[in-house]
Parts: C-alpha cells; structure tokens; sequence
C-alpha cells in the first residue's frame, strides 16, 4: 500500500538505462563519432569550451555527445571534469595582438592596418535552410590568399596614441583572483568580473547587454574591434627559468568604444568594454564587452541608473548557467516535508479565516 | 571510479580547505563561513555543499548514512549514498544509531543524536534574511551589526495579519545568543531538536557557504512572549508504527482523496514496528 518512495536504487538504475538507449536514438542510424561533432558542430564545442572554462575540444565534443546535444549539461560535464584537474600553474597573459586572425572587423574605421577581415561568418548568409545540406555532398573549396605575416595591431590603439580612450591600468598585484578556487566576495573588482562573464551563461550575458542597449544603464558602444584567431600559450617553466609555448588557443576578442562625456573624476574621452572568449563565440564576446562597460560605472564616475546590468552582485550571481539551472532544477526533488508543514499551516490559516468570517457574517 | 578519484572524491587540498571552514564555523556557532565550493559531480541543489562537508568529514572507519526528507531510500538519499561507497568506500547504513555522519536533507532524525556523531545539513539559500534583503552585500552588514529588527518584524507582520507566523519550514533560529541562523529547510517541528549532543555541520554548495553548531549550542528559534514558538506536527499518529511523537508525511492513498500519515523518518518507523509497534493500517490489519 504504502509504496510511494521505494524502490528508489532500481528506478534510478532503470532511468539512466533507459537514459543511455535515448542518448544512441534509432540503432539504425549511423552513430555520431566525437570527431564528428568536433568537426562540424565546432560551435558548439566552443560554447561548451567556453562556459566550461577548459579549452578541450575533444572533451566539449564527448560531452555534448553524452549529453545528447544539451550544451549546459555538456557544460556541466566539462565542469565537474575541470574541477578534478591539478594545476601545474598559470600561464603568462596571452598577446592577443600576436593573434593568427581568422576574422578581425572594426565598426570604427573604415580600414585600419591588417585590414577588416570578413572571415567565416554568418552576417551576411540569408537566412534560407539549404535543403543541399540533407544530401551529404562535397563541399566547394573555399579561395586562400597569403596569410599576413605581420602583427595585426588593435584599433583601440590609434585612438589611445591621440590620448582619445582611456588607459587601461595593469593593477600592481597583476595575478587576478580564481574564481574556481576562492569563494566569490563582493566587490569583486573587473579581472574577477571578466572571469565569470567569459564563463557565463551566453543567453544571461546577452540579455543583460542587450538591456544596456534598450536603456537599461545605456553606454553607447561601437565595436571598436572584434578579432578571431589564434593566439600561442606560454607558460614559464621555473626549472627552465624562461617561457616555452605550451600550445595555442582560438580567442574571440571584442573591444568596444563607448561614447563618455567625463564625469567628476574623468575627462571626456572614449572608454572601453572588453570581453575575451574561448573559440569563436563573437555573440558571447560582443555582449560581454557591454556588460564589462556598464559594470565600470563606479570606476568611471558615472551615476547608478540602477540598472541591472550595473549591479555586480546581481551579475555575478546570476550568470552561471551551472549554479543557475541546479537551483531551479531542484525544485522537482521531493519536498514533502517541506510541503506537509506548509498544508498544515494553510489548513490552520483557512479554518480560522472561515471562523471568522462566519462570525462576520453573524453579526 | 575508485581509481580514478581520490578518497571521498576530492583531493586533500580540497578537504583541507573545507575542513578549515568547518572549524571556523565551530568557533563562530552561525555564522556563515565562505569556502571555495567546488563543481561536483551532482548539480547545485542535489546537496553539493552536503556532500563537499561529507567528504571532507569521512574517514575510511566510519558509517555513513543518508536521508532525504527523513527517508533513506528516496531517490536522491540513494544516489548520495552510492557516492561515497563508490568514491569512499566507507560502510553504510540506515540505522540512525549506527551512523558516524549522517547526511541529511530536510529532517533530523527522530532518534536522539549522541556525542561523536555528525549530521551534516545540505542547505539551498543558507542566508536567513534572504527573503527580507536580495543583497549579499546588505545581509552580510546586517549580521556584523546583529541587525535583526527586519526578520522581527516580519515575524510581527505574519502574526498581526494571520494570527500565527506563517513560517513553517526553515524557521530562523538563534544560536547562542548571536548570530540568527537558518536551519535549513527542516520543518520548525525539528527546530527544538538542533540543542542535540552531536556536532551540526550544514554546507551550501552555490553559495558557497559552511556553518555549524557545536555540540550542545543554544539554539533558540524566533518568537515572541506572547507569541511563543510552536513546533507543530500533522495531528495524527502514524499508520504504520503508530508513533505519536514523530513527523509525518501525509500520503494520498486513493482516487477519492483517502489519505494516511506515516512517519517521514523510514528507520525510525521501521525500527519500532520491528519493536511490534502497529500503527491503524499496518500490513496485517489491511490483510
């Protein structure tokens, strides 16, 4: 009679069973390999890398194969992987001005040196499905031109010889806090910020730039830049004493110019937001950029709208996608306990509301 | 797994860290110590703050038992429990008394804890003015000023508007005159409770907070004089064990809406029917 909550072992044991048959789909279709995924739904894997904070294709691609194509559950995988890891050390700041660019626009300037490079980009697709996609076909060899040999310098720059946007500052104490090995104190201060925005979750960090674009704490930015590409990873070495390159990463770096009149503390002169993010995810970058701006309205002198996207507590808290979906996921656990005082305390409520009101009604 | 991972799944630097914030917790009963949470393999609020203070608790000797809503065999109390036997190894059991650490989610146990024991709490928003204040920041001013009057107000308000405080889980408490605390979502019927021999650890994965209770705080929940707290219950004994002194689920047994009450606590209502305990429907009487 009583048989509400047993079992419980073997329904798990059956659900992930059944979980795992799901995940393959229809036997007779041909398995999706990792590499496939790695390959073709590169993306993805870059979403995955991104908000997981591990720069590991392979993995992000084993991930959302196990998670049957669910990218913050991938994410998560990534993460409680990560989170095992040891760390050997951290590596010296990547020069994204040595980045291999794949893709460099500036909305800024017309042209700047190393040009504006379109790279692979949807802008300017249609958005038509190509039903030539459901046959598999050769696809046509796309032109090459020389690669540029030189370094592609940031526009941001040519505005800062002129003293027009503002110096950033290396802080002295220029090893930034780790927001996976420290609790998470306020104020948090911009490299930590920057930490969980790059980490966060791509549709909270676009929807709180996209507030600051409809009024929302309203920063006017342009893309000064946005470059793709390659950048080495090096690492010192202390048995070595000097820095080797241990590897490369693909960045999507967005530096926006933001329109500032001055303020009590600053001069009129443009000013920056910055977003850096793994793989290409220019969405993510671009509105981390104007996140990063309007969360620097303290620093600059500028007044507390009171907009969302200026609150650093609000942002911090809320743009992980892992702490975010298991909070609102645990509501299906059981909470009979809970809701059984919660009856009880209604029912003791309402009886004595009808009391009451009868007596109301008496009199 | 097991040889992939360390004891208890996290490293020693981990558990270290966690074991630090366990001791600041025990030398400041309530207050809300941060610690560096880490990603677990659960998500947040299947209890990651639980099982991070469990394993840094756990030792190879002890005993381990887990409960969710008072129950060992709902599916989460399972899969925490398997866990640890996969990362950890350590024995199990479902007998209160037998436990070492116990991991609990919303109840304590009805079985008086002893000295050497430890329960562990999970808990899902361990700031108690939380509700009253969105802000970390403002909460956290708000207990280095002990400045409580907003949670008695709100207390005053639930009385002047229902009658009663309409707070019936997670009922804020206040531990040795200091520090107002939450107690995590257990039903206020557990509150007098908390005043129990064994050590109380409760972990906040997400927000990446530890706190305790030393062994034989004071731990007073919120009232007033004229208003004295009430640790209510479903007025009913159990069905099956006939425990009048316990917790009760109330379980909706039929289409037209019959329903029983059984104690939440499986062993504690299993262990006194194995005592002959019956309570009005138990097996026999129904067959």
């Amino acid at each position: 009679m009583y048989v509400a909550v047993k079992g419980g072992e073997r329904a798990i044991d059956n659900a992930h069973a059944w979980l795992a048959e799901e995940r393959r789909g229809d036997v007779s279709v041909a398995e999706l390999s990792v590499a496939q995924i790695r390959e073709q739904l590169a993306l993805a894997v870059n979403r995955v890398m991104a908000e997981g904070s591990l720069y590991d294709p392979d993995l992000a691609a084993l991930a959302i194969k196990q998670s049957r194509g669910d990218l913050i559950e991938a994410i998560f995988l990534i993460r409680a992987y990560r989170t095992t890891l040891p760390r050997f050390g951290y590596s010296e700041p990547v020069e994204t001005g040595r980045m291999a660019c794949d893709r460099r626009v500036s909305a800024t300037f017309k042209d700047a040196p190393g040009g504006q490079v379109l790279g692979p980009t949807f802008d300017y697709t249609h958005r038509l499905l190509d039903f030539a996609l459901e046959a598999e076909g050769l696809v046509e060899e796309a032109a090459t031109g020389a690669p540029r040999e030189a370094e592609t310098p940031h526009v941001t720059a040519f505005l800062n010889a002129e003293g027009l946007i503002q110096e950033e500052h290396v802080p002295e104490d220029d090893r930034p806090r780790d927001l996976t090995r420290e609790p998470l104190e306020l104020p948090a201060g911009r490299p930590l910020r920057l930490q969980a925005l790059t980490r966060g979750d791509e549709g909270f960090v676009l929807g709180m730039a996209y507030s600051t674009q409809r009024g929302y704490g309203r920063n006017h930015p342009f893309v000064g830049e946005l470059r793709i590409g390659t950048v080495p990873v090096e690492m010192e070495v202390p048995e070595l004493g000097f820095s080797v390159e241990i590897g490369e990463v693909v960045l999507t770096e967005c530096e926006t110019v933001n329109q500032f009149t001055g303020s009590k503390s600053e001069p009129p002169q443009f000013t920056r937001g910055y977003g850096l993010v793994f793989g290409q995810t220019e969405r993510k970058a671009i509105s981390m950029a104007l996140v990063d701006r309007a969360l620097r309205w303290e620093e600059l002198g500028e007044d507390n709208v009171g907009a969302p996207a200026q609150n650093e507590e609000f942002v911090l808290y809320h743009s992980d996608n892992i702490q975010a979906t298991g909070f609102l996921e645990h509501i299906k656990l059981p909470h009979y306990v809970d809701f059984q005082s919660e009856l009880e305390l209604v029912r003791k409520l309402r009886r004595e509301a009808m009391v009451g009101e009868k007596r109301e009604a008496a009199e | 797994m097991t040889q992939h991972y360390n004891f208890a799944y996290l490293d020693e630097q981990t558990k270290r860290m966690i074991r630090r914030a366990i001791l600041k917790g025990l030398a400041v009963p309530g207050y809300q110590v941060p610690f560096a949470s880490r990603e677990m393999p659960m998500p947040y609020g299947w209890g990651t703050g639980g099982v991070q203070v469990s394993a840094a608790c756990l030792t190879p000797d002890d005993t381990f038992k887990v409960i969710d809503q008072g129950a060992d065999d709902t599916t989460n109390a399972v899969s925490i429990r398997k866990f640890f036997e996969k990362t950890a190894g350590v024995a199990v059991t479902e007998r209160t008394g037998d436990a070492t650490v116990i991991q609990t989610r919303h109840r304590i146990p009805e079985e008086p804890l002893t000295e050497g024991q430890i329960l562990v709490y999970q808990v899902p928003i361990p700031e108690p003015l939380r509700f009253l204040e969105p802000s970390e920041v403002e909460t956290r001013k708000m207990h280095a000023l002990e400045e409580y009057g907003l949670m008695h107000v709100k207390l005053y308000e639930d009385i002047s508007r229902h009658g009663h405080i309409s707070t019936a889980y997670a009922y804020p408490v206040k531990v040795e005159g200091r520090y107002v605390m939450d107690p995590s979502p257990i039903p206020k019927f557990d509150n007098p409770k908390m005043e129990m021999a064994a050590i109380q650890l409760f972990g906040a994965g997400r927000e990446q907070r530890i706190y305790a209770l030393p062994p034989y705080s004071r731990v007073v929940s919120l009232d007033f004089e004229d208003h004295p707290f009430d640790p209510s219950k479903a007025d009913h004994p159990c069905d099956l064990c006939g425990a009048e002194d316990s917790y009760l689920d109330e379980v909706i047994v039929d289409d037209a809406g019959g329903r029983m009450f059984v104690c939440s606590d499986t062993d504690y209502c299993g262990s006194r029917r194995a005592a002959g305990h019956r309570g009005r429907l138990a097996a026999e009487d129904v067959a």
